[in-house]
C-alpha cells in the first residue's frame, strides 16, 4: 500500500490484455446516457419545476395514491402469484419429457410477443360477467372484469414468461447428484424439494420475481381494456399518467411519474442487493 | 454389515451394463471395483446403494433382502466424484442433514447434531470449518465433507464412486492413505470405484476386476498380480507383453522354433504368451529363448524400455532393462520370460 498512488481515492480495476475495455465502457455509458439517464433526468427536471407544494398536493392527492397502490399492489401480488406457478411451469418444462412439451415451452414467450392490448381484450372478453369463465364465475360472486382482481389477471399473463426464463436454465444445470445424495441420507422428496433444490434456486426465482414485479408496475396496454378503470377503485397510475396527459396537465404527470420511478427504483435496488448478498454467500 | 450381490443383470434400454454378477463383501471390508469405463463398476455401485433397480437378481444387506427397499431405507453412505455438496448450507449443515431429516424419535436435537458434526470435523481433520461454505473449500477439502456427511448417518455400508477422480496427483495419494486411515478407525464396509489399479491395488483389502458388465476377477492385490486369471485381467493389471504362440508336446512355440519354456499342462494348439517386461533374464546366443532386432528404446523413470521385433512378423514386445544395461545398445537381443502365463486363443 506504500507504493499505491495517493491521487485518487479508488482506481479502475485492471482491464484484462484483451483490447477494447475504453472502447466498450464509453459505448455503455454514452448509450445508457442517452437512452435511460438524459429521459429519466428530463422527467425530473419537469416535474421539479412544479414547486415543493404543488407537488406534494399531487403527491398525497387521494386519486394518485389510490392509483399508486392499485398499481404496485396488484403488481406485487401477480408477481407473487406467478412467482409460485411460473416455477412449477419450469419445474415440468425442466423435468419431465411429454408430447407437445415444445409447444408448451414456446407458448410461454407469447405474452413477450403478443401486442399488451390483445391480451387484453382477450382476457376481458373471458372474463367479463357474460364470457367464458366470467359467466362461471358471476354466480359465486367473484366479479373478475372491471375490478382489481382483473388487473391482477392481466399482470399474471405478462408476467409468467419472465419467471419461466429465469429460472428454467438454473434449473437445468441443477446436479441431479445433489438429490441423489440427499435421498441417500434420508431425505424425502418434500424434503429434496424444500431443503436443497429450492434454495438454490432462489436466487433465480427472486430475479424471475423482480422482472415480473417491474413489469407489472409499468404495464398499460392490456390492463386499461380489464380494469374497467374506475378512480379510486382500478384505476392505475400509468393510466393516471396518461389521463393528466389528456388534460395538458405535463406537470402532475410527470410528478406521478417520478414518484413511479423512486419507488421502483427503491424495490429493485433492495432486491438486488438481496441478490448480491446471496450470492456472495454460496458462490 | 455384508453385502450379497446375487445373479444381478441391469439393462439400460436393452442394453446390458451387468451381466449375471455375484459378489458376497465382508463386514468391515474395504473393497475396490476396478474397470475400464464402460465395465460397469458405477452401475454396480449405484444397484448396491438403491440408485438403480436390478433388471434380474437380488441385493441382500447381512440375511435381509434390500433389493426393493428405497434409497432412504437402505441407509448406505454415498460419496460422489464431484463430491455434490449443499452449496447454499455451511459445512456443519452439510454433515448435519442426513441426522436433520430425520423423523420423530429418531431425529436426535439440534445440539446433538451439532456436537455429531464437529465430532466428524474431527476426525476428516477439518476442525474449525464448521461456519464455511462449500465454495470456500479446495477439493480435497470438499471431497472430506462429502465424506464426513456420508459418515453422519452411521450408514450399513460406505459406496465412494471414484472418491478421488476430479483431485490432484498429490491430493489423491494424500487422501488414499487417509481414507485407509479412516477405514481402520472405524471399521465401516466400504466399496468404492475406481479406474486407477494404483489406487485399488494399494487401498483395497480386496479387488473386483470387471469388464464389459462381468466380474473377472476378485482377490487380493498379490492374487490380481501374480495370480491373473485371464488375458483381460493380466493385460489391465500392471504392465503386460504378450506374443501370440503355439503349444506343441509340452512347449512354447514362436513361429517354428521352441523358445525354451515347457509347458506339459498346457493344451495344445494356439494360444497367447503373457509375461511382465520386467520380468526376464538375457540370455546370450539363442537356442531356445525369444530373439529380437531391437525397435525402440526408451527411458522411463529408472529403467529403459525397449521394444522389440520378433519371429517373422515382426510382432512388437516389449521389456524392461536395467538403465545402464549394454544389451540396450545392442541391436538384436535374446531373452526368455521368468514367470509367465499362457492363455488358449480363443
Amino acid at each position: 500500500m506504500t507504493t499505491a498512488p495517493a491521487k485518487a481515492g479508488w482506481r479502475f480495476r485492471q482491464p484484462s490484455v484483451i483490447p477494447g475495455f475504453g472502447l466498450t465502457l464509453g459505448f455503455s455509458l454514452a448509450y445508457l446516457t442517452l437512452i435511460i439517464l438524459i429521459p429519466l433526468s428530463g422527467l425530473i427536471w419537469r416535474s421539479a419545476a412544479l414547486g415543493w407544494a404543488d407537488f406534494w398536493a399531487i403527491a398525497t392527492d387521494r386519486r394518485t395514491i389510490n392509483a399508486l397502490e392499485i398499481s404496485f399492489g396488484t403488481a406485487f401480488i401477480a408477481a407473487a402469484v406467478n412467482l409460485v406457478f411460473g416455477t412449477i411451469v419450469a419445474w415440468v418444462l425442466v423435468r419431465y419429457n411429454f408430447p407437445g412439451r415444445r409447444i408448451v415451452d414456446a407458448m410461454v414467450d407469447l405474452p413477450f410477443a403478443l401486442p399488451t392490448a390483445v391480451a387484453g381484450i382477450a382476457l376481458t372478453t373471458l372474463y367479463a360477467p357474460n364470457g367464458w369463465v366470467g359467466s362461471l364465475l358471476a354466480p359465486l360472486g367473484i366479479k373478475v372484469a372491471y375490478t382489481p382482481l382483473g388487473i391482477i389477471i392481466a399482470l399474471i399473463f405478462i408476467g409468467l414468461p419472465f419467471v419461466v426464463r429465469t429460472v428454467q436454465p438454473i434449473m437445468e444445470e441443477i446436479d441431479k447428484e445433489v438429490e441423489e445424495v440427499a435421498a441417500t441420507l434420508g431425505a424425502n422428496r418434500f424434503q429434496i424439494i424444500s431443503r436443497v433444490l429450492l434454495p438454490g434456486l432462489a436466487p433465480a426465482i427472486v430475479t424471475g420475481f423482480a422482472l415480473a414485479f417491474a413489469r407489472g408496475v409499468g404495464e398499460y396496454g392490456s390492463v386499461i381494456f380489464i380494469a374497467g378503470n374506475l378512480p379510486y377503485k382500478s384505476e392505475i397510475a400509468p393510466l393516471l399518467i396518461v389521463i393528466r396527459l389528456e388534460e395538458y396537465n405535463y406537470a402532475a404527470a410527470t410528478a406521478i411519474a417520478a414518484i413511479m420511478l423512486a419507488l421502483s427504483f427503491v424495490m429493485l435496488l433492495v432486491i438486488n442487493l438481496v441478490q448480491t448478498w446471496s450470492r456472495k454467500r454460496y458462490g | 454389515m455384508e453385502v450379497r450381490v446375487a445373479n444381478v443383470r441391469k439393462e439400460f434400454d436393452r442394453f446390458p451394463a451387468l451381466r449375471d454378477v455375484s459378489l458376497d463383501i465382508k463386514s468391515g471390508e474395504l473393497i475396490a471395483l476396478l474397470g475400464p469405463s464402460g465395465s460397469g463398476k458405477t452401475t454396480l455401485l449405484r444397484l448396491i446403494a438403491g440408485l438403480e433397480r436390478p433388471t434380474r437378481g437380488k441385493i441382500f444387506f447381512g440375511e435381509e433382502d434390500a433389493s426393493h427397499k428405497s434409497i432412504q431405507e437402505r441407509n448406505v453412505g454415498f460419496v460422489f466424484q464431484h463430491y455434490a455438496l449443499f452449496r447454499h448450507m455451511t459445512v456443519a449443515d452439510n454433515i448435519g442433514f442426513g441426522l436433520k431429516v430425520r423423523h420423530g424419535p429418531t431425529r436426535p436435537s439440534a445440539q446433538e447434531i451439532r456436537r455429531r458434526a464437529s465430532e466428524l470435523l474431527d476426525l476428516v481433520q477439518l476442525s474449525g470449518l464448521e461456519k464455511r461454505y462449500p465454495a470456500q473449500l479446495s477439493g480435497g477439502q470438499r471431497q472430506r465433507v462429502a465424506l464426513a456427511r456420508a459418515m453422519a448417518i452411521e450408514p450399513r455400508v460406505l459406496l465412494l464412486d471414484e472418491p478421488f477422480g476430479a483431485l490432484d496427483a498429490q491430493v489423491r495419494r494424500e487422501l488414499r492413505r487417509w481414507l485407509r486411515e479412516i477405514h481402520d478407525t472405524t471399521g465401516h464396509t466400504t466399496v468404492f470405484v475406481t479406474h486407477d489399479q494404483e489406487e485399488a491395488l494399494e487401498l483395497a483389502d480386496r479387488v473386483v476386476v470387471m469388464s464389459q458388465g462381468r466380474i473377472e476377477q476378485v482377490g487380493t492385490a498379490d492374487e490380481i498380480y501374480d495370480k491373473p486369471n485371464s488375458p483381460f485381467v493380466y493385460g489391465f493389471i500392471g504392465e503386460s507383453s504378450s506374443v501370440p504362440v503355439k503349444v506343441e508336446d509340452g512347449q512354447v512355440w514362436i513361429a517354428d522354433r521352441p523358445i525354451g519354456l515347457s509347458a506339459p499342462q498346457a493344451q495344445e494348439g494356439q494360444a497367447t504368451l503373457f509375461f511382465r517386461p520386467h520380468d526376464v533374464e538375457l540370455v546370450d546366443g539363442c537356442s531356445g529363448c525369444i530373439a529380437g532386432t531391437v525397435a525402440a528404446s526408451r527411458r522411463v523413470a529408472g529403467t529403459r524400455r525397449v521394444e522389440l521385433e520378433i519371429g517373422g512378423e515382426r510382432q512388437r514386445v516389449e521389456i524392461e532393462l536395467p538403465v545402464d544395461h549394454p544389451a540396450a545398445q545392442k541391436s538384436r537381443v535374446a531373452f526368455r520370460p521368468r514367470r509367465w502365463k499362457l492363455f488358449p486363443a480363443a
